[in-house]
């Protein structure tokens, strides 16, 4: 009863200690509502769709995938081909997945393979793996595009002749998933303020009474979300999805029923590294720029804090914690600085504070994971010997 | 449940055999096994019943140990498997000690793992069939239907973590029936886990399934089980067919005698121990209390109402007491806890009651306690616990003894202390050349040595603590012919040299009863009896297979009635 | 033979080896001095290399590789800016305390004249009760978290980093030196040692060979000594016991060591020796580096050893030495030559490929049977 109990507090207590520091900053920001959720919105459409990518590795029993990282620099290259090549919006953002998809396929093979081999510390060796395609990464966009890779456009090229800048500019596809479908939500008398502004295109726009300016709607991207989610529901159901689930729990078993375990573990690693790919496209489409050496940087982390403070843990999370984490975490990354600001008069302090927390999440998140592992062995030890002698 | 030509028997044995490594450890086995027979398969651990599963399983280790002798025949036709699938897809299937089943699924998952009722989709063609839904409703009715076939009353909706243990039997054996193909079903100790009435449940279901034409394999060690659930009944042992009869024709003394009868030419290594489950609930059976000595002497170690959890070697409640410089042998079954009482007096695994040693009482749960007052343990587990593989010879012998008596050191106590090499080595060297240990010096790894050389290692390893009572276990398993000879000789005289108290734990009856003064049997976690070695084998044995004396005594007279 | 040693050697150590070497003899024909290269590989080993001994207790305990380096480094940062802070104090305190008790070598000449190396080790003074607290909390936590010791160590190390990113803000120094000008408050992202202990070991006892070869004998003979007190250490009987730990927990556990208990005072040794590790780079390297600085130098440190020949559970004193020689090697040459030769700064993307290469191949590579 009391481990029921604890458990629970265990299982939810991050989400909860974030709602408090929320509920503490947010005033202390002075930031209005409707420009929270405006910024909220634009945040769960561009992160979403990174951090939902996490949820398949997990299902499978390898752990957060610190390899995601992969799947981001194979969207990147991608962008950085359609974009010297001139194609914009729509067809470029799709060109730039068709690009991305297979160089995120054979990453993934090459991750999935990798981690075979190191099973039961997969988490480490993802992580390492992800600096070590970095390392790669690098060497093709700084010595190879330019040289080996033709690059024609010379405004991203480096004085010298080859190797990309690190600021590129995503002027052709920047915005058009987000604006595919233009929505508003607006005050009463906001609206025709708003339209004045923006011109009276075909936006959809919703008024609700008592409430004052405008919240612009990515409606385009918040679909393709939804429908990854929907993906998501349904691979849960598939044979598939099935057989990863049985893999996450007990991988002898898997195996002896005759499930492929390590094809079946690669393939979750591929699906995982194609979805960041994507998810890094639609988040560097709403970003505008592309910082070709630091962009995927911390998406690995700041999709996995955000996970985590969802409620989610290594082994078991939802579509539930991913919008949960999103919110909380982008709510915590907004406020903090101001916050910070407000309070002791110095906005680094609450940047240093996000970071903090980003990486102390992921901490006590891991520790609690093999905290409980180690616990839940020495109970199944105890239970064996029944109710009978000694106590 | 398939439709087979009665004629040619289900499955044959023809002259099957098995040598590892020059170990002969199956010979000549042969008999068949016709539809809807129930068998009992009976032997010691050991005797060769893993091994012959093995082949029949077509497990990997067969082949990779160069394959086996003889043919086996599946209706009439030769068949060689190479992998467990393959068995399967002839119909054959096996329900196997330990669980294999996924904690977090539902007892319906569970029973179709990897055989899922799948929606059809268009997916399908275009990828594999593995992106198809699972049609949960159907796998619902399919898993409600096995487990109705076995006459218990499960929700198939359950969560296998969730379910008390005797359950999660009866979905693995719901797991082999819903097999659509499955004729021939091989249950390993099947009723280990069951409390008396379950087991009851199971037998009666196992009837069921047999009316059905299903042949069923029912390997235990409970004979009183055997004898009532089985039609015909064999006798393994030593990797012979000792037996093969109609159960009506066997009591369960007499099977018991034919298990553990030892000829003179004796099999010398054992290849797999299977782990057993141990049963949890209650059972009952009476214990027989050790004798009462002649001579009050004061005892080297008196355990009284111990209780060890270590995993797979449960110990639940046992009183024993050993006498200065006596040679007490602890025997039983693998799983039923004699492995359990050594590891948890020397406070390896969590224990309680009470342990006193020379009259003063021992602190249980701290190896170092157990060290200080002057015992000394070889563990059966060589590798994991017994030996720093990746370390020299000489670190191996001399570390306990540095550690906990502060010998092998130079320096300051308590301040500081070096290791002190030169006397290291010397006495590694003192103990290679005492018990001709083959390797090419004190400063080799003790990974690289052979298994019996290992064993000698950590005999040694304990003899340097200088103790006075020894625990010892599995003293010569895996270990070779001329070294197992050598290690009991070795304690042996060791135990006559010093007159150390030796405590030894052995799945080998045998073994047991030509080196030590006294044994007890372990049963289910509890002494079942504490016989002197010169007590006949098939005692031994009754008191092995669950037959305690009163129970033995209660069969013969209805015998003879 | 041969394929005796390059078994024993191991490949990637070959190879890399073989590169290092490679870019030794090719030096000369870009126009890279060899003694210029040798001296900066030798300052670097110097700077780096206890920071590379710090691995070992860790993993002879067999805690893993010590990616949680970042804790110790931060309890060295508190010991270099608090012996900065309060040099001045400390220094009158001594020439008082000379004074007192009538010790005349503690006179005002002395102490000022000994300033640097004064301020220096009280630096390492202030900084190792530091990390061996620190590294107390650290090895509790790393206990109860078997099994996963090496991410938690990283997310230790990253959290403990960001967290001080805070506290540089926050705690109250003073000295003007360190902290921004502006606000008179919060400590600078870098901060200079000179006129505190810059080079006080490289410089002390160095012997210039000629105008591009000066080698840092005092930080060398540092590094020796830190080095035979390790290997000291791993031969006491403490020491033995750490290792056995690290070898089989099970077997000092069945032999009465308390596993948990030297698993943590490995972690504190590891944590004590980064602390030090870190004060000596910095003497060499001449300025502090504060907020982010510390966030990724257990990588280098991490690939040294394991290039040197260490596994994930096995390490030696000679791993360190050879590792860390052959990857500040790589680090040193491959800037200059291969920037001459290719006009081009390849130098990141080897270290990354390299370090994280490495680091890969000890995590994937088979454990040896029986374990």
């Amino acid at each position: 009863m009391i481990r029921k109990l604890f458990d629970i507090i265990a299982n939810n207590a991050v989400p909860a200690v974030f709602i408090i520091i929320s509920a503490f900053a947010i005033p202390l920001s002075g930031y209005s509502a409707s420009y929270l959720i405006q910024e909220l919105l634009t945040r769960i459409g561009r992160n979403s769709f990174l951090i939902l990518s996490l949820l398949i590795p997990i299902m499978a029993g390898m752990g957060l995938n610190f390899g995601m990282v992969l799947g981001a620099m194979a969207g990147q290259i991608g962008l950085l081909l359609v974009c010297d090549w001139g194609v914009v919006g729509i067809p470029g953002m799709v060109l730039a997945c068709l690009i991305g998809t297979p160089i995120a396929i054979v990453l993934g093979l090459f991750c999935g393979g990798v981690l075979n081999r190191a099973k039961g510390r997969e988490m480490v060796t993802s992580y390492i793996l992800g600096f070590f395609i970095n390392g790669v990464y690098q060497m093709v966009v700084l010595y190879f595009m330019g040289w080996i890779i033709p690059i024609t456009n010379p405004a991203m090229l480096l004085s010298r002749g080859y190797g990309v800048r690190n600021a590129i500019s995503l002027l052709g596809i920047r915005g058009v998933l987000d604006n595919l479908i233009p929505a508003v939500i607006s005050g009463t008398t906001a609206t025709q303020q708003f339209l004045s502004v923006n011109g009276n295109g075909a936006f959809i726009v919703c008024q609700l009474p008592f409430f004052e300016g405008y919240i612009r709607i990515p409606l385009a991207t918040l679909i393709v979300i939804a429908l990854f989610c929907l993906f998501i529901i349904w691979f849960r159901k598939t044979k598939l999805g099935q057989d990863m689930r049985a893999i996450g729990q007990s991988q002898a078993v898997a195996d002896s029923a005759g499930i492929p375990v390590n094809r079946t573990r690669i393939i979750a690693i591929v699906i995982s590294t194609v979805l960041a790919c994507y998810g890094q496209i639609i988040y560097l489409q709403n970003m505008g720029t592309l910082n070709t050496y630091n962009s995927h940087d911390q998406t690995g982390m700041f999709s996995i804090a955000a996970l985590l403070i969802g409620g989610a843990s290594v082994s078991h999370a939802s579509i539930a914690n991913v919008f949960v984490g999103v919110i909380l975490f982008h709510l915590m990354f907004i406020v903090a600085p101001v916050a910070g600001k407000n309070l002791v008069g110095d906005a680094q302090i609450g940047e240093y504070f996000r970071v903090f927390v980003s990486y102390g999440i992921i901490a006590i998140s891991l520790v609690l994971h093999a905290w409980r592992r180690n616990r839940e062995k020495e109970a199944a030890r105890r239970s064996l010997r029944g109710n009978k002698g000694g106590n | 449940m398939s439709d087979n030509n009665n004629n040619a028997p289900l499955l044959q044995l023809d002259h099957i055999g098995k040598e590892f490594y020059g170990n002969r450890v199956l010979s000549d086995i042969t008999f068949d096994i016709h539809a809807g027979e129930i068998i009992g398969l009976v032997g010691e651990n050991g005797a060769g019943k893993s091994t012959l599963l093995n082949i029949l399983f077509g497990m990997p280790v067969i082949a990779s140990t160069g394959g086996y002798e003889g043919r086996l025949q599946v209706d009439g036709k030769n068949v060689r498997f190479t992998s467990p699938n393959q068995a399967l897809a002839h119909g054959i299937g096996m329900v196997h000690q330990e669980f294999s089943l996924i904690p977090g699924f539902t007892a319906a998952e569970n029973i179709l793992l990897n055989r899922e009722v799948l929606n059809g989709s268009i997916m399908n063609y275009v990828f594999s069939d593995r992106v198809s839904t699972l049609d949960r409703e159907a796998m619902h009715n399919r898993a409600s239907a096995a487990i109705h076939t076995l006459g218990v009353n499960i929700n198939p909706d359950m969560i296998v973590s969730e379910m008390p243990v005797g359950y999660k039997q009866f979905i693995e054996i719901a797991r082999e029936i819903d097999r659509k193909n499955t004729r021939l079903l091989f249950l390993d100790e099947p009723t280990a886990v069951l409390t008396e009435t379950e087991a009851d449940i199971l037998l009666t279901a196992l009837k069921k399934l047999a009316k059905q034409g299903i042949a069923i394999v029912f390997i235990s060690h409970r004979l009183s089980e055997v004898k009532t659930l089985c039609s015909r009944i064999l006798v393994l042992r030593d990797g012979r067919l000792i037996t093969d009869q109609p159960a009506e024709n066997l009591t369960t003394r007499e099977i018991a005698a034919l298990m553990v009868g030892r000829e003179s030419e004796r099999k010398e290594i054992q290849v797999e121990f299977p782990s057993e489950p141990v049963r949890v609930d209650d059972v009952n059976e009476e214990i027989i209390k050790p004798k009462k000595k002649k001579k009050k002497v004061k005892p080297a170690i008196k355990v009284e109402h111990l209780w060890v959890d270590m995993p797979g070697e449960t110990v639940r409640d046992v009183s024993f007491e050993v006498k200065k410089g006596e040679i007490f042998g602890i025997g039983g079954l693998a799983g039923h806890g004699k492995l359990g009482i050594p590891n948890g007096i020397m406070g390896l695994y969590p224990a309680g009651g009470k342990v006193r040693l020379f009259g003063r009482s021992l602190t249980l749960n701290k190896p170092r306690a157990a060290l200080n007052r002057k015992m000394a343990f070889v563990s059966e587990d060589r590798r994991g616990v017994g030996l720093l593989l990746d370390e020299p010879l000489d670190w191996n012998i001399t570390f306990t003894a540095m550690q906990t008596q502060g010998r092998f050191l130079l320096g300051i106590p308590y301040i500081c202390q070096f290791r002190n090499e030169y006397a290291m080595t010397k006495e590694a060297k003192k103990y290679i050349e005492a018990l001709s240990i083959k390797c090419t010096g004190p400063h080799q790894l003790a990974g690289e040595l052979s298994g019996g050389n290992q064993q000698k290692v950590c005999l040694a390893k304990a003899f340097v603590l200088k103790p006075n009572i020894l625990l010892i276990c599995e003293p010569t398993r895996g270990i070779d012919i001329g070294a197992k000879s050598l290690v009991l000789d070795t304690l042996k005289n060791y135990n006559k040299e010093n007159g150390t108290t030796i405590i030894i734990t052995s799945s080998e009856l045998e073994e047991l009863r030509s080196v030590c003064d006294r044994v007890a049997i372990v049963d289910e976690g509890k002494i079942a009896g504490i016989l002197p070695a010169s007590s006949p084998a098939e005692d031994f044995g009754m008191l092995m297979m669950g037959q305690t004396k009163q129970a033995n005594d209660n069969e013969e007279e209805e015998a003879s009635a | 033979m041969i394929s005796k040693f390059i078994q024993n050697a191991g490949w990637p150590r070959i190879i890399i080896a073989l590169f290092l070497l490679g870019l030794f003899i090719a030096a000369p024909f870009v126009g890279v001095r060899v003694d210029t290269s040798l001296a900066n590989t030798l300052v670097r080993f110097g700077m780096n290399g206890v920071m590379v001994l710090a691995m070992i207790p860790m993993v002879q305990a067999g805690c893993g590789l010590n990616f949680g380096l970042p804790l110790g480094i931060i309890a060295g940062l508190l010991g270099a800016t608090l012996s900065i802070e309060w040099n001045v104090e400390i220094l009158a305190r001594l020439v008082e305390f000379g004074g007192k008790y009538n010790l005349s070598w503690l006179n005002e000449a002395f102490v000022t004249n000994w300033r640097e190396p004064l301020g220096f080790a009280s630096a390492i003074i202030i900084a190792v009760p530091i990390a061996a607290v620190l590294g107390w909390f650290y090895g509790k936590l790393l206990n109860r978290v078997k099994g996963d010791e090496m991410m938690i160590a990283t997310y230790v190390g990253f959290s403990s980093v960001s967290f001080m990113c805070i506290a540089w803000l926050l705690l109250p120094y003073k000295h003007p030196t360190m902290v921004w000008g502006y606000a008179g408050k919060g400590l600078r992202t870098t901060i200079s040692v000179e006129g505190y202990w810059l080079h006080v070991l490289s410089d002390a006892l160095a012997i210039d060979v000629n105008e591009h070869l000066r080698i840092p004998t005092g930080m060398l003979i540092f590094f020796a000594v830190m080095a035979i007190l390790v290997w000291i250490f791993m031969r006491s009987k403490t020491g033995t016991a750490m290792t056995a730990v690290g070898s089989n927990p099970e077997f000092a556990r069945a032999s009465g060591v308390n596993v948990d208990k030297m698993r943590t005072i490995s972690v504190m040794l590891s944590t004590v020796l980064g602390a030090i590790g870190i004060i000596v780079y910095e003497q060499s390297f001449g300025f502090i580096q504060l907020y982010m600085g510390p966030f990724y130098m257990a990588l280098p440190a991490v690939a040294s050893i394991l290039l040197g020949g260490a596994s994930v559970n096995k390490a030696s004193i000679l791993n360190v030495i050879v590792g860390t020689f052959l990857f500040q090697g790589i680090l040193t040459m491959t800037p200059s030559v291969i920037n001459s030769y290719l006009q081009t700064d390849m130098s990141e993307v080897i270290r990354l490929i390299v370090s994280n290469g490495m680091i890969l191949y000890a995590l994937t590579r088979k454990v040896r049977a029986g374990r």
